[in-house]
């Protein structure tokens, strides 16, 4: 072993990963990985899903062994002694680790007592622990009854009960709303002055910016490693800002600019459109037509460059998303979706709470909020499949309470995690949703076809839907919930585990159809996609914080560069402050 | 610290956390102490193999003093109800219908042929509860001995027919359905309640954060086998005072015998439980699993109800390979016939065979990996 390798916290050489799918081929995981990182600081592992994250993790903790390649930790091979690797290593994975019939405390004395910390050691760590985490009022709680964010300290908490040699987390941050995030970074860096080196991996590009080092990896490959600037600096001089034209909204320009020649990445960014072109634009002032302003590089843009580079944007371009239907019949600003005071009880508990907004014809609408806001209840009670306790529901100038099947009509619905049949092919999945809304003959060929095309699924037909890749499935399921042509179409957290291609592609769906005059409500947890609706509403624990247009909910925040993110942290915080004041220390969260 | 104390200590935490586990999840004290106490009173008071009443339509075609002694001694029975119908055909329309069980003909030369020595009679009965049928194809021949021995006492000597049952003199079916209840018991909270803790740690992810610890596989199993190994006790516990209070049925051999037997047969449903949680990864799967590998085969093909010698070559060789068969045997033994060395120690001996098996297969499964 070379003294480089005692000497780095982790090592990877060639290292080889490939699993065998039920359906009998074989995927490469991780493709000859080479890696390494010293003692001390912050590295991330980036890249879209499926990029082979998770398997690098698994097997730096010994909990596989590589095809090929040796992978060393702390100077230890990982193939051949994980047990050693594991008595000095922590490691969170995604789903925590948490046992959640046990309390808070419970779970800690559990992982301090398999890792041997002393009753002294616990008496001395314990407070730091709790301080660190905000834990203290809860420690008598079952885990399985905190919120997502809190769990996710707990997790985090497990793991430090003894200072590891080297912390490993797996999207520690995964479906967890902006606030409790910022909190966990805030503990990263504390450990991370102490000393301690840790190894985390992210789909939210923005943190992965905030470390020492980046290894970026797509579909088992390493794109780059290095400081997270020389992935940055691959976008220096090709980042632009550019205003719509008057009249035209964000998103419309923005699905324009993504069809251009020239441009790799387009995304709405406080009302304006930030712009990724494809080489270093020499004469700034106007691009394709446009003016534009020269913006500062940042990590996302050389990430989108560096996957465009090895071809993975190449399915985004060169596809037309025009309006391909004819309009659907009413007029615009017609109030469609009305909702007033709906409220849903599980219990004692208002899962929502007296929530009001109303959505226009051809408007996109946004859910906004963390997991457990309420977001799925509402949108259940809304296409009718769970009955409201209270208020009012019109769909379509329907009551949803009193007719909800005429009122289904009118709406399509795309359920989290799409609802497909896995055994069955997509042509016969198709056949299937056409069938159940009750088209028949020449229309129902008609609107099949038109579903193949549009969504690019004619190579597939005859592929059982459970093997279509992720960002197909989606497409899929979207396809099947507007062959009937509803008017408003539904959409339940449907850039979930989305790669960054397939979440441009899929609002350059969105778009087009808001253009034919479909309404469109979505919830998601990824706040910059509330850039692209017209309208969007913050909920947290079941009520609505707030709502109105982008640039409205960017005004809850201090200064002219606000994100939406910044916002909703503001607003919850502020929420949940006055929650405080009002009650008794220790009865929040 | 040394090894071994920091061994303990660790076995220590993961046991602590079973056990509280256990007790907050209703459904394992449900299956761990209410499961035991139903299937106590469902099979101790409602399953009975006994035949007690037995209705019979007799037709007495040779109306002489011998065959009204022969239905007299029918109706002195306790097991039977006499119905007398003037012909066959009647007899015949009763049984189908099942107003009666069965029906006794005596023919019209029934005296003539008893005195030429040779006398016969016919008794039907019907056939779609063959248990039942052949219990009381059985039973007619009391009544019909205890006639024939006072008929014939004066010219052919006095012929006793002594039918004695042994082990179970008053010929009680809840003298060998209580013991085999105990491996019932046993077997569910043993298998079935093991066979979702190790699937539901790989299906929550906790396996793969406890994986990362200095924690060893053996460690692992023994904190998942020691809390489960107490509720099957308490439920063996239940099991004996069911038998001994409500059910009366002595224990002929030495408890000490018996707690030996009952531990060993609950660690080879715990190897079981855990093997199948250990190599499915699914609760949902692992249960259905443990229910057809263990709790139908224990209730069928054990010998729990029915008897194993009636049964077809072929089933009978896979009772061979059921854990349940043994027990039931050991079980039936200790408690009717009492502490027969050869019998007992031979069923232990295969019992502690397997169990010895099944938990070193569990551990070679449980390795810290994930594929």
């Amino acid at each position: 072993m070379t003294a480089q390798a005692a000497s780095a916290a982790l090592q990877l050489d060639g290292v080889g990963k490939s699993f065998r799918r039920e359906t009998g081929e074989t995927v490469l995981a991780l493709d000859n990985i080479s890696f390494s990182i010293g003692k001390g600081g912050l590295a991330a592992l980036a890249g879209p899903d499926g990029a082979g994250k998770t398997t690098l993790l698994r097997l730096l903790a010994g909990l596989m062994k590589a095809d090929g390649g040796t992978v060393s930790v702390l100077g230890i091979d990982a193939a051949k002694d994980p047990q050693a690797i594991q008595s000095r290593i922590s490691y969170m994975p995604q789903q925590f680790g948490l046992y959640d019939d046990l309390t808070v405390q419970e779970n800690l004395d559990l992982y301090a007592n398999l890792h041997g910390v002393t009753a002294d050691e616990k008496r001395s760590e314990y407070p730091r622990l709790m301080e660190m985490t905000g834990l203290d009022p809860f420690t008598a709680r079952l885990a399985g009854q905190l919120s997502g964010g809190m769990k996710q300290k707990l997790g985090l908490a497990c793991t430090l009960v003894r200072s590891p040699e080297l912390l490993l987390l797996d999207e520690p941050t995964v479906g967890v709303d902006p606030l409790s995030r910022r909190e966990l970074w805030e503990i990263i860096h504390k450990l991370i002055k102490e000393g301690m080196t840790v190894l985390i991996s992210t789909s939210y590009l923005d943190e992965a910016a905030a470390c020492q080092r980046v290894l970026v990896l797509n579909e088992g490959k390493k794109l780059a490693e290095g400081p997270p600037d020389e992935v940055s600096r691959l976008a220096q001089g090709r980042t632009f800002l550019a205003q719509p034209p008057d009249g035209t909204k964000p998103r419309d320009f923005q699905a324009r600019l993504l069809d251009e020649p020239g441009i790799i990445d387009a995304v709405p960014e406080s009302g304006q459109v930030r712009l990724v072109s494809q080489a270093a634009w020499s004469k700034p002032g106007t691009f394709a037509g446009v003016a534009v302003k020269a913006m500062p590089e940042r990590f996302e843009d050389g990430f989108m460059i560096l996957l465009e580079q090895t071809g993975g944007a190449a399915r985004t371009h060169g596809q037309t998303h025009q309006p391909q239907e004819p309009a659907i019949g009413g007029t615009r600003g017609d109030v469609v979706v009305e909702v007033r005071d709906l409220c849903r009880r599980f219990g004692k508990f208002l899962a929502v709470d007296h929530v009001s907004f109303s959505v226009k014809r051809g408007e996109i609408f946004g859910l906004l909020g963390p997991n457990g806001a309420g977001k799925t209840t509402t949108f259940r009670m809304l296409c009718g499949l769970l009955p409201a306790s209270e208020g009012t529901l019109k769909i379509a100038a329907t009551d949803v309470r009193q007719h909800s099947a005429s009122a289904r009509q009118h709406l399509g619905y795309v359920a989290q995690k799409f609802s497909l049949y896995g055994q069955l092919t997509v042509g016969e999945n198709l056949d299937f949703f056409a069938r159940a809304y009750g088209l028949g003959g020449g229309k129902k060929r008609e609107r099949i076809a038109w579903a193949l095309d549009q969504f690019k699924l004619e190579p597939f037909v005859r592929l059982p839907s459970a093997q279509l890749p992720g960002g197909f499935k989606q497409r899929l399921a979207m396809a099947a919930a507007l062959l009937h042509r509803p008017e408003i179409l539904f959409l339940d957290e449907p850039t979930s585990g989305a790669d960054p291609f397939a979440r441009r592609e899929f609002w350059q769906r969105i778009t087009a159809l808001a253009a034919t005059g479909v309404t469109v409500i979505i919830t998601t947890h990824f706040m910059p996609e509330a850039e692209y609706c017209d309208r969007a509403a913050i909920l947290d624990s079941g009520k609505v914080l707030a709502q109105g247009t982008p640039a409205e909910l960017r005004a809850h925040a201090a200064g002219a560069s606000a994100t939406i993110e910044d916002a909703f942290v503001a607003i919850v915080q502020e929420a949940r402050g006055k929650q405080h004041e009002g009650a008794p220390a220790g009865a929040g969260a | 610290m040394t090894g071994w104390l920091a061994k303990l200590r660790r076995i220590r935490a993961l046991t602590d956390k079973e056990t509280r586990q256990i007790l907050r999840d209703p459904s394992s004290v449900a299956i761990g102490i209410v499961f035991p106490i139903i299937m106590i009173l469902l099979f101790g008071y409602g399953l009975s193999l006994d035949v007690t009443r037995v209705n019979v339509a007799v037709v007495d075609q040779d109306a002489s003093a011998d065959s009204a002694g022969l239905v007299g001694a029918f109706r002195l029975s306790t097991y039977f109800g006499v119905t007398m119908v003037p012909s066959l055909a009647q007899a015949t329309t009763l049984v189908m219908n099942r107003k009666v069980d069965g029906a006794l003909l005596i023919p019209s030369d029934f005296t003539r042929r008893l005195h030429a020595g040779g006398a016969e009679l016919q008794i039907l009965v019907n056939g779609t509860d063959s248990n039942q049928a052949r219990i009381m194809q059985s039973y007619a021949q009391g009544p019909v001995a205890s006639w024939s021995a006072r008929a014939g006492g004066a010219s052919a000597g006095p012929v006793t027919v002594v039918d004695r049952m042994w082990f179970n003199e008053t010929n009680n079916s809840r003298y060998f359905i209580v013991p085999g209840l105990i491996v019932m018991v046993m077997t569910v909270i043993g298998a079935f309640l093991t066979a979702m803790v190790i699937a539901r740690e790989w299906e929550r992810g906790t396996l793969e954060a406890l994986f990362v610890t200095p924690m060893l596989p053996g460690e692992f199993l023994i904190s998942k086998t020691v809390p489960y190994f107490g509720l099957g006790t308490i439920g063996f516990v239940l099991c004996v005072l069911a038998a001994r209070f409500l059910f009366h049925v002595p224990l002929r051999g030495s408890l000490l015998m018996l707690c030996l037997a009952a531990a060993v047969y609950l660690l080879v449903a715990l190897g079981i439980g855990l093997l199948v949680s250990t190599l499915v990864k699914s609760q949902f799967l692992a249960s259905q699993l443990v229910l057809t590998l263990t709790f139908l085969p224990a209730m069928m093909l054990s010998g729990f109800i029915y008897d194993l010698r009636s049964m077809p070559a072929v089933v009978q060789w896979i009772t061979y390979a059921l854990p349940a068969r043994y027990a039931v045997s050991l079980m039936q033994t200790l408690y009717l016939a009492g502490d027969i060395g050869g019998v007992v120690w031979l069923n232990l001996g295969i019992l502690a065979a397997m169990a010895a098996a099944l938990l070193a297969a569990t551990r070679l499964a449980t390795r810290k990996q994930l594929s």
